[in-house]
């Protein structure tokens, strides 16, 4: 650390180096003190390489079907093999069969996983923005303002949103950047602002908000510099656990049919269904099994991150 | 309700009169009755330029709550607050600004007054930076200048760290310069050493002395410990259950204690010499909480002296008996 | 006189990622039958770790080094797992730091206490540990009728007498009782120890109070070891301690804090902080922070040697000033300038 010290010289007021550079070197090194525990999770690391690997298995996606792949034999969506019936078990054209509509398997799962990446992490950071605003907002005010975002929290805990959706998007089917968007407000608005309402509260009844008020800062300042920064390691690690309630309702609804998405994990699992091939199941495992077994690692993945997180966030699992 | 031999007026820094301060609470389940607690109740002292109060009693006692509602971390529920003639519930918008500059705190906990993801630049500069005060060059030279002042020296080796890599002194020094560093002219110090090891206690006791003299701040200290008191304050208040019990100077209270608490509660500190013999403090049972209080003397459930007079009357005031040593109590 | 315990060498360390700390580093001292010990020094110096070591309490990550410690004769690191749990309680109690929140909350006091005499005296019947539970709670000053109350009905100083009455319940001849009045105010914490003290009298039980509080010591103690970094560096009867310290850190100690009597003296303050006993130094471990220190302190390791007559210490330059009398050598530093944090930089 001693790299951040500045000289003292030149007499009182010169920083040896500019501020913002000692500033980003804080970080980094805070950064890096951060991921030295980290790595002491073993699961956190797993999870980690779980999402390594499902990053390389989505970016080669664009890859094969630019090179190896012929589009019109292996598009996701709209791709068939004349050359053989199907559905086909693996074989070494299709290394994972094709669905009933003679689709390659490998290639729609494959085309599937950026999109997943991008639905989990767009709409649990929807998620998390609104969870700390409205979690800190109810604790730092209080009184209506809190019961009025308590009360909503209520609501959406309580209520089957899933089944409901299940019933609208029969009616309007949601295309995939607005279910992203409906998922992370409701989260947001959901358990998520109780839990960081809750870690807001212990941050605002602690003895340095009150320092902070006496030297003079407005309620702003005190939110902004005292108690979202206190708050953001857990909405971070929250964002983790909401990515894997994102993913699984979409693979829900998606089985259900009433999402307008051409393909998704959840979509592959869905064509099986609607064939009738799912009864089926043992002998045509390779129409649902790939497809179950991408949202179980994908979720388990996401899930493992933020509990090697949690060591990070929570000093007093910390061994030490 | 008398207040001490009347000062010259321009010598005052702090003027409290009547201050209350009332929280209600709940008493039971199922009851929906609401009781009061007086954590402090129609309390008048003054500080004066340059002195150094101090503020003693038992846990629980009100002494903390006196302090937050001096530097308005609280509203009294009756009472009044002047500091340099101005009343602290008046003050408004800009002047509240002024306010912050003039009047510090410094808190108990040095494990928990400082935030943990703030370095010690950014936690000594807050009060500069929040108050618009200076260009960001002069608010460094401030800062660093006060961090020498506290004994953290060189203050380069400090600035850039977190609180978590210093130590209970060392967070307590910077503490103190953060409520130091817009030069306020009056700070409500609360326990600002209980909290530390015995070796690293007399450190900050003596910073706090010596930044009174070469800055000339006037302090509430605020203490349970009574040998502190007399170490480092000119006069000493005792608080009982919400109440001021005994004024004087501290050599008075220490050497000549005259309310039947006060006694009690000096003749119970231990005392680091095993050739002395100490007398049996005379008190009975122990403390309770002032909820829904009697209007009779507070302490009249434990005073050893009582009357049955004191049954009767009225809560007894504080009364100047000569040399502006104040007392409350029939008896006296 | 007979000797109810005595360590010998004790030398104990905790092994944590970091490293090993040091926590315990040959420690010797023997009390007598109905003796008052009273060991003081600042937080982390090892004194619960020592309270722990004799009631063999010790984490799974503690390693005794080397040393002994008997009991009545007994090596305890030699006796088995059942032997050291009937000296527990019958023989050695403990009131453990902070003990007034240890009480159980779903039970009520009493139960609590009885159960802790039954388990232990199996030979005792529930009506008779009752029984006697009620003349312990009138020994500590408890009405006995608040027996069958929970321990949020009591306040802190009731919860801390009760557990004194659980430390009494065997008649142990040893008490170890760890910081029994730090979270409580002057008024009870003076009425609680002049308790203990004259049970102590009455039953003729040996006693260890441990504290970082000078005063209370000095009030309580036959006589007094002064821990440092593990290290006891004096260990006397009360009244030489405390008129005729010998040791620099000692006397620092008796003179580094306010008392409410006599006039008013000039504090001594001690530069800088206890260190980190995973790495501590070398020689007499106090020498960064002693004014008497000289060469032969950072590289030797002082002796612990007796010196008068039950009056031992470890140091290689003893005070010789009368207590009391040697403040002008600390008035060579600058007040306020002289505490921790000077030129410390790197880590805490
Ligand atoms: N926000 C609050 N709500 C209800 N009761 C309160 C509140 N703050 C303080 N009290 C009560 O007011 C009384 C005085 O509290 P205060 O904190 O001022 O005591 P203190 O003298 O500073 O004690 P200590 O020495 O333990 O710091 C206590 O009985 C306390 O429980
Ligand atoms: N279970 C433990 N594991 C590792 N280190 C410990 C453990 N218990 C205590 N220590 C360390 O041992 C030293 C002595 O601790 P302790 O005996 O609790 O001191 P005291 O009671 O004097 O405050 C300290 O440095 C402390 O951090
Ligand atoms: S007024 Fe009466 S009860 Fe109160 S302190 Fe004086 S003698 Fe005791
Ligand atoms: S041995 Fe040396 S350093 Fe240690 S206490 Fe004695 S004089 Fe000080
Ligand atoms: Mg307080
Ligand atoms: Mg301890």
């Amino acid at each position: 650390m001693n790299e951040l010290v500045p000289t003292h010289e030149t007499g009182p007021a010169s920083l040896a180096e500019p501020i913002w550079k000692i500033r980003w070197k804080l970080t980094r090194r805070s950064l890096r003190q951060n991921w030295e525990i980290f790595k002491e999770s073993r699961i956190g690391m797993l999870g980690i390489i779980l999402i390594i690997a499902f990053g390389i298995f989505g970016a080669m996606w664009p890859i094969m079907i630019n090179t190896v792949w012929d589009p019109m034999v292996y598009d996701p969506v709209v791709g068939f093999d004349p050359m053989m019936m199907h559905p086909s078990p693996p074989s070494g054209t299709h290394l994972l069969g094709t669905d009933p509509i003679g689709r390659d398997i490998l290639a729609q799962l494959m085309h599937s996983t950026g999109r997943e990446f991008l639905l989990g992490v767009l709409s649990a950071l929807i998620t998390v923005v609104i969870g700390t605003a409205v979690g800190t907002a109810a604790a730092y005010y209080g009184g209506l303002i809190d019961t009025f975002f308590m009360r909503i929290a209520d609501i959406i805990l309580l209520f089957p949103f899933i089944p409901l959706l299940v019933v609208v998007g029969a009616m309007v089917k949601l295309s995939f950047l607005p279910f992203a968007i409906i998922m992370g407000v409701l989260g947001g608005f959901g358990g998520i602002t109780i839990i960081l309402k809750a870690q807001a509260l212990s941050v605002s009844v602690r003895p340095y908000i009150d320092a902070a008020r006496v030297a003079g800062g407005s309620n702003f300042h005190i939110i902004v510099s005292h108690i979202i920064p206190n708050v953001l390691p857990l909405s971070f690690l929250y964002m983790m656990f909401s990515v894997t309630s994102a993913i699984l309702s979409e693979a829900t609804l998606s089985f259900f049919g009433v999402l307008n998405i051409d393909m998704s994990w959840g979509m592959m699992i869905h064509t099986a269904d609607v064939a009738g091939y799912l009864f089926d199941f043992a002998r045509y495992w390779w129409l649902w099994a790939p497809a179950g077994l991408a949202i179980t690692l994908f979720c388990a993945a996401f899930y493992m991150v933020g509990r090697g997180l949690d060591e990070v966030v929570n000093p007093r699992l910390r061994k030490r | 309700m008398a207040l001490p031999a009347a000062t010259e007026s321009k010598d005052v820094i702090l003027e409290v009169s009547n201050l209350s301060k009332y929280y209600p609470v709940n008493q039971g389940f199922f009851t929906r009755q609401k009781s009061l607690l007086h954590a402090v109740d129609n309390v008048s002292f003054q500080v004066n330029r340059g002195e150094v109060l101090g503020l003693v009693g038992e846990s629980g006692c009100g002494k903390t709550t006196t302090g937050r509602l001096i530097v308005r971390l609280a509203t009294p529920t009756s009472g009044r607050i002047l500091i340099e003639d101005t009343d602290v519930a008046e003050i408004k918008g800009q002047d509240m600004m002024e306010f912050r500059q003039k009047v510090q705190m410094i808190f108990q906990d040095p494990y928990e007054s400082l935030d943990p993801r703030m370095t010690i630049f950014d936690i000594v500069a807050e009060p500069l930076n929040v108050n618009g005060i200076g260009t960001f060059e002069e608010r460094e030279a401030q800062v660093e200048e006060m961090l020498s002042l506290v004994g953290l020296a060189p203050p380069s080796a400090f600035l850039f760290r977190f609180p978590h890599e210093l130590s209970g002194g060392q967070r307590q020094r910077v503490a103190i310069a953060r409520a130091l560093v817009v030069r306020p002219s009056f700070v409500v110090a609360d326990e600002p050493t209980s909290m530390l090891d015995v070796s690293i206690r007399t450190g900050i006791m003596k910073l706090m002395a010596q930044l009174r003299e070469d800055l000339g701040i006037s302090y509430l200290y605020i203490t349970h410990d009574l040998a502190v008191a007399r170490y480092l304050c000119d006069r000493i208040a005792v608080m009982y259950l919400g109440k001021i019990v005994e004024l004087g100077n501290s050599e008075d209270i220490v050497k000549r204690p005259l309310h039947p608490y006060t006694k009690a509660l000096i003749s119970a500190v231990p005392v680091p010499d095993p050739a002395i013999d100490r007398p049996l403090p005379n008190i009975k049972g122990g403390v309770s909480k002032p909820i829904d209080p009697k209007p009779r003397c507070r302490f009249y459930d434990r005073c050893p002296e009582s009357a049955d007079s004191c049954a009767e009357a009225e809560n007894p005031e504080l009364r100047d008996i000569g040399g502006g040593h104040l007392v409350a109590c029939h008896l006296l | 006189m007979d000797t109810l315990l005595r360590l010998e060498d004790l030398t104990m360390h905790y092994k944590t990622k970091a490293g090993w700390v040091q926590a315990i580093d040959n420690v010797s001292f023997s009390l007598h039958r109905g003796q008052s010990l009273g060991l003081v020094g600042e937080s982390g110096c090892g004194k619960t770790s020592v309270a722990m070591s004799i009631m063999r309490l010790l984490p799974y990550n503690a390693k005794l080094v080397k040393g002994r410690v008997l009991f009545g004769g007994h090596d305890l690191y030699t006796l088995s797992d059942e032997e050291v749990r009937q000296l527990r309680w019958k023989e050695v109690a403990m009131i453990f730091q902070a003990a007034m929140n240890s009480l159980n909350p779903v039970y009520s006091v009493g139960n609590q206490i009885v159960e802790a005499i039954v388990t232990h005296e199996p030979e005792t019947g529930e009506d008779e540990a009752r029984e006697r539970v009620k003349s312990l709670f009138e020994l500590v000053g408890i009405p006995k009728e608040r027996m069958d109350h929970y321990p949020h009905e009591y306040s802190g100083g009731m919860k801390q007498r009760a557990v004194i009455a659980m430390a009494l319940a065997c008649n142990p001849s040893l008490i170890i009782a760890d910081e029994p009045t730090t979270a409580l105010d002057v008024i009870v914490q003076d009425k609680i120890l002049r308790e203990i003290e004259e049970i102590r009298r009455t039953i003729n039980m040996s006693m260890i109070y441990i504290s970082h509080d000078v005063s209370v010591i000095a009030e309580v103690s036959d006589i007094v070891g002064v821990m440092y970094a593990g290290r006891l560096l004096e260990l006397g009867p009360a009244d030489d301690v405390f008129k005729r310290p010998k040791n620099p850190y000692t006397y620092s100690l008796m003179n580094a804090y306010p008392s409410i009597l006599g006039e008013k003296h000039d504090l001594v303050t001690i530069p800088g902080e206890p260190p980190n006993l995973l790495d501590p130094p070398t020689g007499c471990r106090f020498h960064p922070r002693c004014d008497w220190a000289t060469k032969e302190c950072r590289e030797v390791e002082p002796a612990w040697r007796e010196i008068t007559k039950g009056h031992y210490l470890a140091c290689h330059n003893p005070v010789r000033t009368e207590h009391g009398t040697a403040h002008n050598k600390t008035a060579r530093r600058a007040p306020g300038k002289g505490g921790d944090g000077i030129g410390t930089s790197g880590g805490n």
